[in-house]
């Protein structure tokens, strides 16, 4: 579990590289600044890959949560 | 009577359609099953022949062919658009035609183009992924004598993940062919921190890129085009100067998707093995449409059409369906105006890469002739 709530949830388990990334940032470009997203995801590369894009576009990685047979990482758009 | 209702005439509809045709051949002559093809207009579209119409190469007529030549006799063929699916109910309306009722519906409604998705990007932007844009980009190329052309990946996902780097080779080759290479800048700019999203495809173009003096920009997101100062602004914050922009444009699905609750942005929600519908019973989605994990490439549809083509047989012949899709995927890919290579991979395989030649060049060129036969469910 996470401290943090959601306000909209992308559901990109089971998508290969870069599939969850690719779906991240379609969303962030489409919800306004504060919203916080939960991108779910089953690729391990998701864990490199996103807090990357995440520094370079200035946008905040909130956790990075193991739930088992997928993580949870957490971004709030700044 | 069982009824099989096919939605979209494109690589997938039409690949299965001859498919089920030939596995139901004589259910079907015995008036025990119906397979049924609706598409909203009468020709078939082999939409790879555009990057070629870009070059001067094809014309988009090149494209066509009447459906009612490509698909089976056996099929009845339907010139009519899909407006509404109940699938509780399982019954589509048809704009002209009425009420249709199935026992099994697969979806085949392709990809289209939201270009004005992008603010400025219609104005700004050129692309090579439909007839009107393609034949523009032709005549806007050949009339480029110097300056700095963009091929931007800006939608994701796309339609034929290798033709953002065929173009970026084929326009540098066309350049170099045509002498005014040293006059003209190519840069490419991809979503993501490599160029392709398949890593080794990147690892295959990063060393190609550099030695034709390409530029390359990742981690870019195209936010915004100014069509006035002819500039790129990024999500990232980064802005990119051009003369000439080709961009990939973002891609939705057919809006019946998102009516029917099948999926969002227009992509049905599928197992990506049996490709059936999340949402609904007996309900597939195929090509482009589905939201399996493989590219939206041709050949992805044609693999996938085959499987459900299994599957439905085995329902009608009242057998558990065991066929399943692997991902399987192959691509052929120009690495100029005169050579390319291909890649094969699957859920489980990453693509080895090949180095490029004039056989699988031609090879491609062959193909893109024989792909009727592949439409006719013969290759």
């Amino acid at each position: 579990m996470s401290e943090h709530t959601p306000d909209v949830t992308v559901d990109a388990r089971g998508a290969g590289c870069p599939g969850p990334l690719m779906d991240l940032i379609g969303k962030v470009k489409t919800v306004d600044e504060g919203t916080v997203i939960e991108l779910q995801t089953t690729d391990s590369g998701s864990k490199d890959d996103v807090p990357e894009w995440l520094e370079k576009a200035g946008h905040e990685l909130l956790d990075i949560v193991d739930q088992g047979d997928y993580w949870s990482i957490y971004v709030r758009k700044t | 009577m069982q009824r099989i209702l096919i939605v979209g005439g494109g690589t997938g509809g039409t690949v299965l359609a001859n498919r089920l045709s030939e596995k139901l051949g004589d259910e079907i002559d015995a008036g025990e099953v119906e397979v049924r093809l609706v598409n909203d207009g009468p020709n078939h579209v082999y939409k790879p022949v555009y990057l070629y119409v870009a070059f001067g190469q094809r014309e988009p007529e090149d494209a066509l062919r009447p459906l009612s030549d490509l698909v089976d006799s056996r099929v009845t063929l339907d010139v009519d658009r899909v407006t509404d699916v109940d699938t509780d109910a399982k019954r589509v309306t048809r704009r002209d035609g009425g009420e249709l009722d199935y026992d099994y519906l697969v979806l085949a409604t392709g990809a289209t183009l939201v270009p004005d998705e992008t603010p400025g990007l219609v104005e700004g932007g050129h692309h090579f992924y439909g007839p009107e844009g393609a034949e523009k980009l032709r005549d806007a190329l050949a009339d480029f004598e110097g300056g700095r052309i963009v091929l931007s990946v800006v939608g994701t996902p796309h339609m034929c993940p290798a033709a953002p780097i065929e173009f970026t080779l084929m326009v540098d080759d066309w350049f170099r062919e045509r002498g005014l290479r040293d006059e003209v800048e190519v840069h490419y700019t991809y979503p993501i921190m490599r160029l392709h999203g398949k890593q080794s495809i990147s690892d295959w173009a990063e060393p190609r890129f550099a030695d034709r003096d390409i530029e390359t920009h990742t981690f870019f997101n195209v936010e915004e085009v100014d069509p006035e100062a002819q500039t790129l602004h990024t999500v990232e914050g980064e802005s990119l100067d051009y003369d000439l922009l080709v961009a990939i444009p973002p891609h939705r699905g057919d809006d019946l998707i998102v009516e029917s609750g099948l999926g969002d942005d227009g992509w049905v929600e599928v197992d990506r093995n049996t490709l059936e519908a999340d949402a609904a019973e007996d309900v597939y989605a195929i090509g482009d449409t589905a939201t399996a994990p493989a590219p939206k490439a041709g050949s992805v549809a044609h693999y996938e059409a085959g499987v459900v083509a299994e599957r439905l047989a085995a329902s009608v012949h009242g057998h558990v369906p065991t066929a399943t899709y692997d991902g399987k995927t192959i691509c052929f890919m120009e690495a100029g105006m005169d050579d390319a290579t291909y890649v094969s991979f699957d859920y489980e395989n990453e693509p080895v890469m090949r180095d490029e030649n004039k056989f699988v060049h031609w090879a491609k060129l062959a193909y893109n002739e024989s792909y009727w036969l592949t439409a006719r469910g013969l290759l």
